[in-house]
């Protein structure tokens, strides 16, 4: 087979040999004549020259349409929880439908979208670029990811469609309930378990990318810090993932072969459940948070107009996160009955790994100081991470205290905690992410006006929805139930009206990005001045990325 | 780029003395049973598979000869699991 960059070399030649122009017009002339990536014509025609395309940008974008498709979904189910929450008692489903939704919600959010969300879309399209390569190492083993993904997720959505009760377990699937309730739990935890294969393939393909495929002169510490918050990602995917999978099968094994593993009339340890599956779910909100980080590390430098503040300080607190979230899993654990050594060691390690998450915050702020500062769409949404990230951050703070634990585990605080910093964090970074790198994707531009509006309607609709949480769970609201005494009502009634502004903001976003996509206005190659080496190629980028693979200096 | 490095030839010999240490710890390790060591006895056995599964990761898996980087990797990957089991265990017997 002939290939593009066969083609390219033996067209210079030809250049050079009869009109011996100057490099600069081959480079013009070159470059129109490849074609970029959105409309390249492989081998196969219409859908398929998107699900058979072991493109890197073509996959990106494959997983950015799915996770976008689950996370409608995903926010529908929300939706339908606060319109249950809006009054005490039944308002508009039983008990039993409430404890299926949220179960759907968790695993639809948790294991579809944040879990492989960032690495996935914009690791995919961005890694091979920002390291001056055509593309993963492994083209092949990146599509087979998102095929296991799509499978993964079909398992786990069938058990909503077979005879019997949807799941009711909670994303947790804790012991002994998980492996006693009649629910269809067998379908969610097989889906749960192949889409960690998903998960585990892109780790081990972005490590192998990164050893083995950065240009010339790229050394390590010459990395953009996005790619090396994907680096410390992809060891925990590669490492904690096979630490649930298993987990996950003993439960299916315990449901029909009934082992004992977790089983105390069998000889079992339920908590023995909670470690073997914290160990995994602990460093897997790492999986989640470290690459978002990356696009804030991104998205400041360049709204700033300064270089990074302090990068070796932000690629050290980077991997020592990685490292140190293994330890920490504990910290769900503090009411299980734990030893008072393991409750301890634990809380200190708690507060141990909370230093590097400061690191960065640090960092980003010392960024912005004295920068010129831009104030666009991806801006916004990265000062507004910083707000939202350093409450989620701080409530873990509360919560890893030993004491205080006690009163607030199980009830609405923490939900008011992870969504701070899951949401807050991942999803105020992807949405940062995706207005910063749209141009480069479609190579159009979004209606600005709009997505600030987008913004700014999400952005009071979250916190509208989550702050009444905070209180509410020092109240003593508990998680997980579709019905709460009077004196809780007006709080909720808050959240629940947060909720609906929330939605409008997300409504806003996506149908200005669409619209945008398709109509949106031509992009320069640079609209925002950046410095990295997506920004040195056309808009949308060329099949293989880069005419020849630059040299850095 | 990173450059692959030549594999190495390892000798027929060294292999063959490695997999006379690999059987003679076996024995080994049968053959402590027969002493009480009390708890000891739980870390002598392990100590004894450490020590072997060491020869097959630096002999074996070339990770003697090869990179240095990926030798890192291996033991990096068994530290984090080492201390994952001993953070683990806190929770018996304290
Ligand atoms: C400053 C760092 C952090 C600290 C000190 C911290 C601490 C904690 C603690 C102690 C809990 C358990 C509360 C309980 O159930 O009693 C918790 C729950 C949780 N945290 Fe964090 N956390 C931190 C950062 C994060 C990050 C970065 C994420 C995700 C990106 C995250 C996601 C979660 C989730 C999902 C739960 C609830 C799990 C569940 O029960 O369903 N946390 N956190
Ligand atoms: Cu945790």
């Amino acid at each position: 087979m002939i290939s593009y960059e066969f083609i390219h070399k033996f067209s210079d030649v030809i250049f050079v040999g009869l009109f011996f122009v100057n490099n600069k017009l081959l480079k013009t002339m070159s470059n129109s004549s490849l074609p970029n990536y959105l409309e390249y014509k492989g081998k196969y025609k219409g859908i398929f020259a998107w699900i058979f395309s072991t493109d890197h940008k073509r996959i990106g974008l494959l997983y950015l349409y799915s996770i976008m498709g689950f996370f409608i979904v995903g926010a529908i189910l929300g939706l339908l929880m606060k319109f249950e929450l809006i009054a005490p008692g039944k308002t508009i489903m039983e008990a039993k439908s409430y404890n299926a939704v949220f179960t759907l919600h968790g695993i639809t959010m948790i294991f579809l979208i944040v879990v492989p969300g960032i690495p996935a879309i914009f690791g995919n399209f961005f890694l091979p670029i920002l390291i001056g390569a055509k593309d993963v190492f492994y083209p092949k083993l990146n599509l087979l990811s998102w095929w296991l993904y799509i499978i993964g997720a079909a398992v786990a959505i069938s058990s909503q469609f077979m005879n019997g009760a949807s799941p009711d377990t909670g994303w947790t699937f804790y012991a002994p309930y998980s492996f006693r309730t009649q629910s269809n739990v067998l379908p969610a935890l097989i889906g749960a378990f192949i889409l960690g294969f998903s998960s585990i393939l892109t780790g081990l393909n972005f490590i192998v990318t990164m050893h083995r495929m950065r240009a010339p002169g790229m050394k390590w510490l010459k990395m953009p810090i996005f790619p090396w918050t994907l680096y410390g990602t992809a060891w925990i995917q590669l490492l904690a993932t096979p630490v649930v999978g298993i987990t996950l099968l003993m439960v299916v094994a315990e449901r029909v072969l009934n082992i004992g593993f977790f089983d105390p009339a069998l000889g079992g340890d339920p908590v023995l459940y909670q470690h073997l599956f914290w160990i995994y779910s602990h460093p897997a909100v790492y999986i989640m948070i470290l690459p978002a980080m990356g696009i804030i590390s991104e998205v400041i430098p360049t709204f700033a107009r300064k270089a990074i503040f302090g990068y070796k300080a932000v690629v050290i607190s980077t991997l020592l996160i990685a490292f140190v979230g293994y330890f920490v899993w504990g910290h769900h654990m503090f009411t299980a009955g734990m030893s008072g050594t393991s409750l301890f060691a634990f809380s200190f390690l708690t507060f141990l790994v909370a230093i590097p998450s400061a690191i960065k915050i640090f960092n980003w702020m010392a960024t912005l100081y004295k920068g010129s500062i831009l104030l666009r769409t991806p801006m916004y949404w990265a000062v507004s991470f910083l707000f939202v990230f350093m409450i989620g951050g701080l409530s873990g703070m509360v919560l890893g205290a030993l004491s205080i634990n006690v009163h607030l585990h199980d009830t609405a605080f923490v939900v008011s905690h992870f969504h701070f910093i899951v949401f807050g964090g991942v999803g105020f970074a992807f949405f940062a992410g995706i207005h910063y790198w749209f141009p480069k994707i479609y190579g159009k531009m979004y209606d600005a006006a709009w997505a600030d509006t987008g913004w700014i309607v999400f952005f009071f609709g979250f916190l509208l929805l989550y702050t009444p949480m905070f209180y509410l769970g020092i109240a003593g609201m508990p998680r997980r139930y579709y019905d709460y005494v009077p004196e809780f009502h007006f709080a909720n009634i808050l959240s629940s009206f947060g909720a609906f502004i929330m939605i409008a903001g997300l409504a806003i976003i996506i149908i200005n990005l669409f619209r945008s996509a398709k109509r949106g206005k031509k992009a320069e190659s640079n609209p925002w001045a950046g410095k990295t080496l997506e920004w040195t190629i056309g808009s949308p980028p060329i099949v293989e990325n880069f005419e020849e693979i630059p040299e850095i200096k | 780029m990173e450059e692959t490095k030549e594999h190495k030839i390892v000798s027929f010999k060294t292999y063959i003395i490695i997999l006379f240490l690999l059987i003679s710890h076996t024995a080994l390790s049968v053959f402590v049973t027969q002493i009480d060591l009390g708890n000891l006895s739980v870390i002598v056995a392990l100590s004894i598979a450490a020590l072997k599964s060491l020869l097959v990761f630096s002999f074996f898996m070339h990770l003697l000869y090869d990179k240095r980087m990926y030798a890192f990797m291996v033991a990096g990957v068994l530290m984090v699991m080492t201390l994952v089991l001993i953070i683990t265990f806190l929770d018996y017997g304290f």
